[in-house]
């Protein structure tokens, strides 16, 4: 499947804007895809390995809040799009830098 | 889906005005009735930046009869880019008065209403009340959130947009039945978590495609036409040219629009997003030194290693000579650094070098300080012929 890295993201993720991954659900995908890029973790999880309540996760059109959230089962040809907050030119990192 | 048309009451147009609005007339979705819709009603815009222009500019020529602005801002060269309310004989001006005088010019019939001050938790919902429809053009998390709630608490519609670089979003949020903000982002980063606006700028037309959705909306929403984006997010994609729908739920749970809400007057929303408007502040126990002393040191030949931890684009625009080591790649390539050197660490104003000295000298560097205010300090203090950005 495919996962939409948004820009502030993609200096994390070799400066792509898509990567695709195998994955059966939402959560493997994104295991994979930090596993790949380890920069990214932290970014999208915090310390106790929870999802970072300001970035939001899309499978297609649909919050996977709505759906089955991390467990969420995707097929080949999904789409995975990681929709951060975003404020006036600023995003915010995880990290200190 | 009328979702406020009901709400404004029909007024006249002069001969003028119908010549005026002629094309908008002519056409069976606006015709006489939407004009005068668009005439009653009263839309407050927060904010006359990169937004707030192209939707105000818009609105007013549209012949949306009473625009609100709140602004306390200046315009300077930095906002010509974008702000196009704004010219560039009106850098030091209010930006109120600027964006009135270029609504005026644009559609004399528009009344303007200014509020020179910064919306918070004391005024938003006395500002909202005479208005139909809240626009927010806002650059930051703790306005949003105001917005939002003070909508939400109003039943006002807010028209929703925000832009990072070459991405946008737009929405239209705290309708009757439809999702708020806090629906979809139920809480802002939590305070510690670094801004990157180092990482920021703005591609100039973005604003430009965002708002003038905005104003889009706004008028639909008027008029009573069209579907409205309730319920939906659109993701602009400047440079793929790609735009993008997601669905966005009303949360039965959410803290201001569920069920049960929780929050039932406005809160503090500088303490609930943790204060993080601008650049973090340099924490003041990093060693600095002022540009005049490193001129001299300089100028002295003193041995001194000026470690430039901006981007390579930034490099491009002016530099002090320096090494260049990207702040988020300072981790993996400290090692390229002689810790046995006297280094002065520098970037644009001062914040992301506190930073870099900061890891530096947890990694043991001793002989590391802050070059204080950055290259703007430098051009203001040392060497005028700099460019400043």
């Amino acid at each position: 499947m495919k996962i939409l890295i948004p820009t502030p993201l993609r200096q994390y993720a070799g400066k792509q804007d898509a990567v695709e991954v195998p994955a059966q659900t939402v959560g493997e995908a994104l295991s994979r895809l930090t596993a790949q890029y380890s920069d990214l973790r932290r970014h999208l999880y915090t310390d106790d390995g929870k999802l970072r309540a300001f970035v939001n996760l899309y499978l297609n059109d649909e919050d996977i809040r709505y759906l089955q959230k991390e467990n969420t089962p995707v097929r080949d040809g999904d789409t995975l799009s990681i929709v951060p907050s975003i404020a006036g030119g600023c995003y915010y990192l995880a990290v200190g830098f | 889906m009328p979702v406020i048309a009901e709400n404004i009451q029909p007024a006249t147009l002069s001969n003028e005005e119908v010549l005026r609005y002629s094309r908008h007339l002519i056409m069976p979705e606006v015709g006489m009735e939407g004009q005068l819709k668009l005439k009653a009603a009263k839309v407050l815009c927060i904010g006359a930046g990169g937004l707030g222009s192209p939707l105000a500019l818009y609105l007013a020529a549209a012949g949306v009869g009473t625009l609100g602005i709140v602004d306390f801002d200046v315009v300077d060269f930095t906002n010509l880019q974008r702000q196009i309310i704004h010219s560039t004989d009106d850098v030091g001006r209010k930006k109120l008065d600027s964006a009135e005088e270029s609504i005026k010019g644009i559609n004399p019939y528009v009344e303007v209403r200014k509020f020179e001050t910064m919306l918070n938790s004391e005024n938003a919902l006395s500002i909202f009340r005479d208005f139909d429809i809240i626009v927010d053009g806002t650059d930051n998390f703790p306005t949003r959130y105001l917005v939002n709630d003070a909508c939400v608490l109003t039943g006002k519609p807010n028209v929703y947009g925000s832009i990072f670089r070459f991405e946008g979003q737009a929405s239209v949020l705290a309708t009757k039945d439809g999702p708020c903000y806090r629906c979809w982002y139920p809480e802002p980063p939590p305070p510690g978590l670094v801004p990157s606006c180092a990482e920021g700028g703005v591609l100039g037309i973005l604003p430009g495609l965002v708002g003038v959705i905005q104003a889009t909306e706004t008028i639909k929403l008027i008029m009573g036409k069209g579907q409205p984006l309730i319920g939906r997010v659109l993701l602009v994609d400047a440079l793929g040219m790609n735009f993008r729908q997601l669905k966005l739920r009303k949360n039965s749970d959410c803290p201001v629009c569920g069920t049960q809400p929780t929050i039932t007057k406005l809160i503090d929303y500088q303490q609930f997003c943790g204060v993080r408007g601008e650049e973090a502040p340099v924490t003041s126990k990093v060693p600095e030194i002022q540009p005049e002393e490193l001129k001299q040191r300089l100028d002295a030949g003193e041995d001194i290693f000026i470690l430039d931890v901006r981007e390579p684009h930034e490099y491009q625009i002016c530099n002090l000579n320096g090494y260049l080591i990207p702040l988020g790649d300072l981790p993996k390539r400290v090692h390229e650094l002689d810790s046995s050197r006297e280094i002065v660490a520098h970037c644009r104003s001062g914040a992301r070098s506190g930073k870099a000295v900061e890891f530096l000298r947890q990694a043991g560097f001793r002989k590391v300080k802050n070059l204080a205010g950055g290259v703007l300090a430098w051009s203001d203090r040392v060497d005028p012929k700099m460019p400043k950005y």
